[in-house]
């Protein structure tokens, strides 16, 4: 089920691709294959038994039994989740497209490959199958920019190809080391003899000069630089702006909303789990990145003059909500089910879900807004944009209220319970956090300001508002915001026997 | 039956030679191409595991005890196929030859056989004078169909230019097989009953010290074929002044049979020469060691080299050399897992070299008439031939390692051996792979991802990729990708060789 799955829009990729001189047939056929995986994804939710322990769906075939590689597949609550998110982004940055006559059937095609490769990514269980597409999902990407992205792609494609790639080399070598020790590639595996307290010890296989606890720790920071540049943490961010700017919107949908999702899902999948040593001794420095990455983007996004720059930003501070929750989680605790830890994980997982939710609308409502401006989105540029477009002002202000926090939307539940959790776990790095969900607010209002308020710039004065189209294909992804503000447990439901092992370790 | 792979390409060159119609000679070594790779396919099927298939066995010089003797094991069927496949999209890429196609085809053919012959041959000489075939038509093939271009040619004719290239390359070979010759004289003179029989020789145990002088002078005449770091240079010289099909062939099958002969001559008949020598000199205790440093030299020197070139095909050739080292840096680690990523490798960069040379060789070149990155660059390849880019894209992938082709599978074994026998070697050659990193991409991104000129662009429209092209290069990706996801196709077929009485001497030595 999985591997189709997976398989499905790759396929459908080429079908867009062979189809590519019939253009409205070829997008056609990417909204469909979208689609129907989107459809595919909630038939997986929906027999999803959310509360069995460990992995379902499982797939296991050998394939190169010396070197430990077996084609592994299977999702819990947390690959439930991500699949499903990632499904809905590119529907929603298909529909965006439609109109836009300058990307052509090859940009939704490499959309598909782009989501065949997150779904790879967040189901496979072994390093290798995995990395495979979490290297492959690097391509798409690159390409989406290289070539549909505004004056600066070179650069930005570049930039955005060199870090990752760094990134990703030492987590392969971290990885190789893993193995070299123990002979495992396997994920679930890895895991077991990590919570067992088996891994550390088993680094001493290396035959490396030096401490084993030096080495594993060694190995824990390499594979979190790997994430670190995806998600990003702060100082690993500086591709980010640059490339989401640089990308095409409907591109930066699922750059922001559904890959940027990678590098939190190696932190719950691979980090908190085979590293849980390891991280809590990292515990100081981890927490120290991940304020910074919620405190400074925030401020950085006040002072943009690009609209797409200042939401590059605000999506660095998003995940750094993200970040703190998985790293306040590492905190040792006397009973061994803490709710604390238990709030922040479930936190961090609706931010999730949430953040792709609110990035892909937000970049999705700028690229309404360039289409009608003809790329100008520079946040000085506009003003009074309330009286003369009423309803696109409207919308992408729940979009931006959601964004930012407001209860009965759906930023709300995952910001809260993170820094309800991390609170009592982290006291010191949460209450420096809450100072950037302030300055989150003010530059999310700022943007609000200039750009919706005030006098009416001239030179929009006959701007045309939404179509009866763009409104009805708009107002699904809204109601959904609005559904997981006000009934989280839509998602919750899902994920707690997972939250329940991440926050005990026993059940893996 | 495997003979007929031989005989049949050897008929099918006289065929090709006198084709009435350049058509016809095409077809013909497409034909031969393809009944021997079906020939091979039949014999494998037919195949125990670990078993030493005798194909054919008679006395030829019964006086100096030299027999014509065929056989096959796992390490010749993985080449055996390996040349198979290499051949038929050789053929597939020079469909466009115009000039002497029918004599173009009978050379290409009599490489084949001599290749085929090399790779089933257990008779020590037998196989040396297979291995010598081979080389006369290498050198024809470039001296006459080498594509020099004039900037590369620094200003000579062209033609000089290829014959130089030519003739490095048969001097190379000649002065190793001479390395080779001597070693052969000493092991018959030696050997109980004077014999030169691979299959007898493997099991004479030589005196450590006549195994320790032997071994290096073998090993290194083998090596220089297999592009060892110092002895590499012909490699890339002769690479890029070789016809497309001739390059393919080259890095991807002559380059094996120098390999091959390491293993399976070298390593096979002299184990002890590779234990330590009982003082250090330099660091360096073995013959194992002082290979295994040339090997990591070689691939991290190679993939340094080719980060700097400006002549694309060039790049190619000194990856190769690059590639070349994981092969013998895996003999090297005398490791299970190493010994098996050796071979592996073999295999997996002749499919790939030879798709890399394909691209470069056929469809850029013979499009565009340059293969320097400042004329290509303006060109915007990506956009003007789509194939070729799609094509290089997913070669350079599979030769950067990605998991999922085959170059992962080999490499990776090489360095879990080298890891567990010597291992820094295992670091450095990772940081070569690094560098390959470096290289193909830019190679990739200068080839067909440069900004396009206005001018370049429609100044000639290039032609369309043809259909033989789309089927060779359909073909290797098909191969590699393959192997890649079901490696126990070639790690059955090595691994229970490895294991047979064979290779009894090499795993009783330093064997893990």
């Amino acid at each position: 089920m999985i591997t189709i799955l997976t398989l499905f829009p790759l396929v459908g990729g080429l079908a867009v691709l062979a189809l590519s001189r019939a253009r409205t047939a070829a997008r056609a056929l990417s909204l469909a294959v979208a689609a129907a995986t989107l459809i595919m994804a909630l038939l997986i939710w929906r027999v999803f038994e959310p509360a069995r322990f460990g992995m379902q769906f499982q797939d296991f075939h050998q394939w190169a039994p010396s070197l430990g590689i077996a084609y592994h597949t299977g999702v819990d609550g947390l690959g439930v989740l991500m699949i499903t998110l990632a499904a809905i982004v590119t529907l929603m940055s298909l529909v965006a497209s439609w109109s836009n006559q300058k990307l052509t059937p090859v940009f939704c095609a490499l959309v598909l490959f782009l989501e065949a490769g997150l779904i790879g990514t967040f189901t496979a269980l072994n390093f290798v199958h995995w990395f495979i597409f979490w290297e492959l999902s690097l391509i798409p990407a690159f390409f989406l920019i290289r070539l549909y992205g505004g004056s600066g792609r070179a650069r930005a494609s570049m930039q955005f190809f060199l870090y990752t790639m760094v990134g990703s080399i030492a987590l392969l070598l971290a990885f190789l080391a893993i193995f070299l020790a123990t002979g495992r590639f396997d994920f679930l595996d890895l895991t077991r003899l990590a919570q067992a307290g088996q891994l550390t010890p088993a680094l001493a296989n290396l035959h490396w000069p030096g401490t084993n606890a030096h080495i594993a720790q060694l190995l824990f920071w390499a594979a979190f630089l790997g994430f670190a540049v995806k998600t990003p943490v702060v100082p690993f961010h500086t591709w980010l702006p640059a490339a989401y700017a640089e990308a095409p919107s409907e591109a930066t949908m699922v750059l922001t909303g559904a890959m940027s999702k990678m590098g939190i899902y190696g932190f719950l999948r691979i980090l908190l789990p085979i590293f849980p040593e390891q991280m809590q001794q990292a515990r100081t420095p981890l927490l120290i990145l991940a304020v910074a990455s919620i405190v400074l983007p925030a401020f950085a996004a006040w002072v943009q003059k690009d609209l797409k720059r200042t939401f590059a930003y605000s999506s660095v501070n998003h995940l750094g909500y993200c970040v703190l929750g998985v790293c306040a989680a590492t905190q040792l605790t006397e009973m061994r089910l803490s709710p604390e830890k238990a709030a922040a994980l479930t936190g961090v997982l609706l931010q999730i879900f949430s953040h792709a939710l609110t990035a892909a609308l937000l970049f999705w409502t700028i690229a309404l807004l360039e289409r009608r401006t003809g790329g100008l989105r520079g946040v000085e540029e506009f003003g009074g944009l309330r009286r003369v477009t009423p309803v696109f002002a409207g919308l992408m202000g729940i979009t931006i209220f959601a964004s930012l926090g407001l209860p009965g939307l759906s930023g709300f539940p995952g910001e809260f319970l993170i820094f309800k959790g991390s609170f009592p776990l982290a006291t010191w790095a949460t209450v420096v956090s809450v100072l950037g969900l302030l300055m989150t607010a003010v530059f999310l209002l700022t943007v609000i300001q200039k750009v919706f308020s005030g006098p009416v710039n001239p030179r929009w004065q006959s701007m045309p508002d939404l179509t009866t189209a763009e409104r009805l294909t708009l107002a699904p992804a809204i109601a959904l915001m609005f559904v997981l503000g006000l009934y989280p447990q839509l998602i919750t439901g899902m994920i707690h026997a997972t939250i329940a092992q991440w926050a005990t370790g026993v059940g893996f | 039956m495997l003979a007929w792979t031989i005989y049949l390409s050897f008929l099918g060159a006289a065929a090709a030679r006198f084709a009435p119609s350049k058509q016809l000679a095409r077809i013909v070594a497409l034909l031969t191409a393809v009944t021997g790779f079906a020939l091979t396919i039949v014999a494998l099927i037919h195949w125990q595991p670990g078993e030493l298939l005798t194909v054919a066995r008679i006395p030829w010089i019964p006086q100096l005890g030299i027999e014509y003797h065929l056989a096959a094991d796992g390490i010749s069927m993985t080449v055996l196929l390996l040349t198979g496949i290499a051949a038929i999209a050789g053929i597939l890429f020079s469909w466009n030859i115009e000039h002497r196609t029918q004599e173009f085809f009978a050379f290409y053919l009599v490489l084949i056989g001599g290749v085929y012959g090399v790779f089933l041959s257990f008779d020590l000489f037998l196989l040396f004078v297979f291995y010598e075939i081979a080389i006369i038509p290498k050198y024809f093939l470039i001296a006459i169909w080498g594509s020099v271009p004039r900037e590369a040619a620094g200003g000579a004719n062209p033609g000089a230019a290829r014959e130089y290239a030519a003739m490095k390359l048969a001097i190379y070979s000649f002065a190793g097989s001479a390395l080779v010759l001597a070693g052969m004289a000493a092991v018959w003179t030696l050997s109980p009953g004077h014999s030169l029989s691979l299959e007898t020789l493997s099991q004479v145990p030589f005196s450590t010290h006549f195994q320790m002088a032997a071994f290096p002078m073998v090993f290194v005449g083998f090596a220089v074929l297999a592009g060892m770091w110092p002895f590499h240079t012909w490699a890339p010289t002769g690479h890029a002044a070789a016809p497309t099909a001739a390059s393919m062939l080259l890095a991807g099958v002559v380059m094996k049979l120098g390999a091959y002969g390491c293993l399976r001559v070298a390593m096979m008949l002299f184990p002890r020469g590779l234990d330590p020598w009982g003082f250090h000199f330099l660091g360096l205790g073995s013959w194992r060691d002082v290979f295994a440093v040339l090997a990591v030299i070689g691939i991290v020197y190679g993939a340094s080299v080719a980060l700097v070139q400006r002549d694309f095909k060039f790049v190619i050739g000194y990856s190769s050399v690059s590639h070349m080292g994981f092969v013998l840096l895996g003999l090297m680690t005398l490791t299970q897992i190493g010994l098996d990523g050796a071979v592996f490798q073999m295999f997996s960069h002749g499919i790939i070299a030879g798709l890399l040379f394909a691209v470069v060789g056929r469809m850029v070149y013979d499009r565009t008439h340059t293969r320097d990155f400042a004329q290509l660059e303006p060109m915007g390849l990506a956009r003007v031939i789509p194939f070729a880019a799609v094509t290089f894209i997913l070669a350079s992938v599979a030769s950067i390692g990605m998991p999922g082709f085959s170059g992962f599978i080999a490499e990776f074994q090489v360095l879990v051996g080298a890891w567990h026998s010597i291992p820094w070697t295992a670091i450095v050659a990772g940081i070569g792979i690094l560098v390959g990193i470096a290289f193909t991409w830019r190679a990739l991104t200068k080839a067909f991802f440069g900004e396009p000129t206005p001018a370049a662009a429609h100044d000639h429209p290039l032609p369309p990729i043809t259909l033989p092209e789309k089927c060779g290069a359909i073909l290797l990706l098909a191969t590699t990708l393959a192997v890649g996801l079901y490696p126990r196709v070639l790690t059955d077929l090595i691994l229970p060789t490895l294991n047979s009485p064979l290779f009894h001497g090499l795993r009783t030595g330093a064997w893990r």
